[in-house]
């Protein structure tokens, strides 16, 4: 355990050293300002709750975004430290494989949800600041929002790592993690909502549909986030999840095992890999 | 003495190559030992072999008396390793790494700064991100991550490779005096030639074999190589008798030259000294460690 933390605490130092800390943070808050700001203009001051409006902005920001800086900071993790020649080094000292890796991901995790928090909490204080009124609910959705924006950057990391185990040098490792953002933010949903359009009408097992949501992890948050309350309401997410039999639990337990089960493959392969 | 490392009919295959095929040898406490090798021969396969970052396609490695690869890795906490080309973080400076290094050993991080001192490190370039390092300071860096909590077996890959000549002064002193503590010291090199006088054994490896173990003196006996003798006559006189003796003299230039084994060395130069005033000056040319290299490497390609 102590050599998982400090394995955290080397990458935390060093993602303050290199800025990464920084860039991601001021990226988030300043989408997320522009976003909260602009997305509150066409509803104007009535109706409905301010918070609720950003929330929805800041999911949609999030799938794209978060995916993204997690798999920049974890697709270099192993076979980049490889190449430079670190790990060799690092793995002579005694500390098992999986304990790097582990300490990486919480290393990575925490610089996330740093950055998480900062940015979108800064357009909650932006929020505050101009006065509007939020209710309890609404905060609530929110932190829940920056929670499971924090776990599905869980879940790209650990996929980053997969790959970076899998690949045997960095420029693979920097393509796959190109064609998974692509695929899981991007191709995924166009595919699905082609699939649907082909079946004319036809009525898509809720088995099947159920299944393809969780099949894609950012899904799975979409339908978190925007699928109940005010959120369903302003996002049009509320038919799919009223149609859907997916809860909140069983949605966070995929988001969960996205999560485990590519970092265990990872660690399985990294244990195995030569040096 | 003790044995730190034993090394039993050792290979290790890469797909179709064979980086190391059936070594063996037993490193002992307070030894300095030379492998050395060509680019490639498997010097650094060893190594790693030794600390267990890989296992062998057959054949025990112990060190301290446990196998490397297994287990809770207690007996790294007793190594010092220093990789080839050694490279650290860039960002962190050179305290910041050496103190990750030290947490990782379990060793007192104010004891680490120490090591600045010892390998050469001024205080104001610790502070300095390790980016801004030349290859000297890095590589002192690197030797002082070596030397974490008084380690006591030491495997140093290339370690003077990119040292200046006084830097690669200090680098042995450091090492003879961990000697003198007890430690095993590992130098690995492709040239015999800077070890003269800085190891107490050597052991040759060429493709993966292991061709050659012993000291210095060992060697030299082993491979019998001739000395050669030059001799330049006083004088333009008959040629002394010696020179239609037994050894095979070589006219070049008015110098007289041959090359005469060990045990015959002695008695020449005896009968070649006889007489002073007749000679007016004479060389004798011991063989260098890169002939004696050169001799080993041979002699394995014709087997």
């Amino acid at each position: 355990m102590t050599n998982i933390l400090i394995i955290a605490r080397k990458e935390i130092q060093e993602g303050l050293r290199n800025r990464w800390v920084l860039a991601t943070t001021l990226l988030l808050a300043a989408l997320a300002l522009t976003l909260s700001f602009l997305g509150s203009a066409p509803t104007g001051n009535v109706g409905v709750n301010r918070l609720d409006v950003v929330i929805v902005s800041l999911s949609s920001l999030t799938i794209f975004l978060v995916p993204l800086i997690a798999l920049l900071l974890s697709h270099d993790a192993v076979v980049g430290e490889a190449e430079r020649g670190t790990m060799l080094l690092l793995l002579s000292y005694p500390i098992g494989r999986s304990e790097v890796l582990f300490g990486k991901f919480f290393g990575h995790l925490a610089i996330l949800a740093f950055s998480t928090l900062c940015g979108y909490g800064a357009a909650a204080a932006a929020l505050m600041a101009t006065g509007a009124q939020i209710g309890a609910a609404s905060w609530m959705a929110f932190a829940s929002m920056i929670g499971y924006s924090v776990l599905l950057g869980a879940v790209f990391l650990a996929i980053g790592y997969l790959t970076s185990t899998l690949a045997s040098e960095r420029s693979t490792a920097g393509g796959i993690a190109i064609g998974v953002w692509l695929f899981f933010v991007l191709i995924y949903d166009m595919a699905l909502l082609g699939g649907l359009v082909a079946a004319q009408g036809h009525a898509v097992p809720a088995g099947l549909l159920d299944l393809l949501l969780v099949a894609n992890p950012t899904d799975a948050y979409r339908l978190i986030n925007l699928g109940s309350g005010n959120a369903g309401a302003l996002s049009g997410m509320g038919g799919i999840s009223e149609q859907s039999r997916l809860s909140v639990p069983v949605l966070t337990a995929a988001l969960i095992a996205w999560t485990v089960l590519p970092l265990g493959w990872a660690s399985f392969v990294f244990s195995r890999r030569e040096v | 003495m003790t044995a730190t490392v034993e090394i039993t009919g050792l290979s290790k295959r890469y797909g179709k190559v064979e980086a190391v095929r059936d070594v063996a040898f037993s490193l002992n406490a307070g030894e300095t030992i030379a492998l050395v090798g060509h680019n490639g021969a498997g010097k650094t396969t060893l190594i790693k072999l030794m600390l267990g970052l890989i296992r062998p396609s057959s054949g025990g490695v112990r060190v301290l008396g446990e196998d490397p690869a297994r287990g809770d890795f207690a007996v790294r906490q007793r190594l010092g390793y220093l990789p080839e080309s050694v490279s650290f973080h860039m960002a962190l400076t050179g305290r910041e790494t050496l103190a990750f290094y030290a947490r990782l050993k379990r060793v007192d991080v104010s004891s680490a700064n120490g090591l600045f001192e010892r390998v050469g490190l001024a205080p104001e370039a610790a502070d300095r991100p390790v980016r801004t390092y030349s290859k000297g300071m890095r590589q002192r860096l690197g030797l002082a991550q070596a030397l974490l909590g008084e380690p006591r077996i030491l495997l140093l890959d290339e370690p003077t490779s990119g040292l200046d000549p006084a830097l690669r002064r200090n680098f042995y002193d450091l090492v003879s005096d961990l000697r003198a503590r007890g430690a095993t010291v590992l130098l690995s090199s492709h040239a015999l030639t800077e070890l003269e006088g800085r190891t107490n054994r050597v052991i040759i490896v060429n493709r993966g074999v292991k061709i050659a173990d012993g000291t210095l003196d060992e060697l030299r006996h082993i491979a019998r190589l001739p000395t050669r003798i030059s001799v330049q006559l006083a004088g333009d006189g008959a040629d002394p008798a010696w020179v239609n003796g037994a050894a095979r003299w070589k006219r070049r230039e008015g110098v007289l030259e041959a090359d005469v084994l060990p045990e015959e060395k002695i008695a020449l130069l005896h009968q070649v000294t006889a007489n002073p005033s007749g000679l007016a000056s004479l060389t004798v040319v011991e063989p260098t460690l890169d002939d004696l290299y050169a001799h080993f490497l041979s002699g394995q390609d014709t087997k």
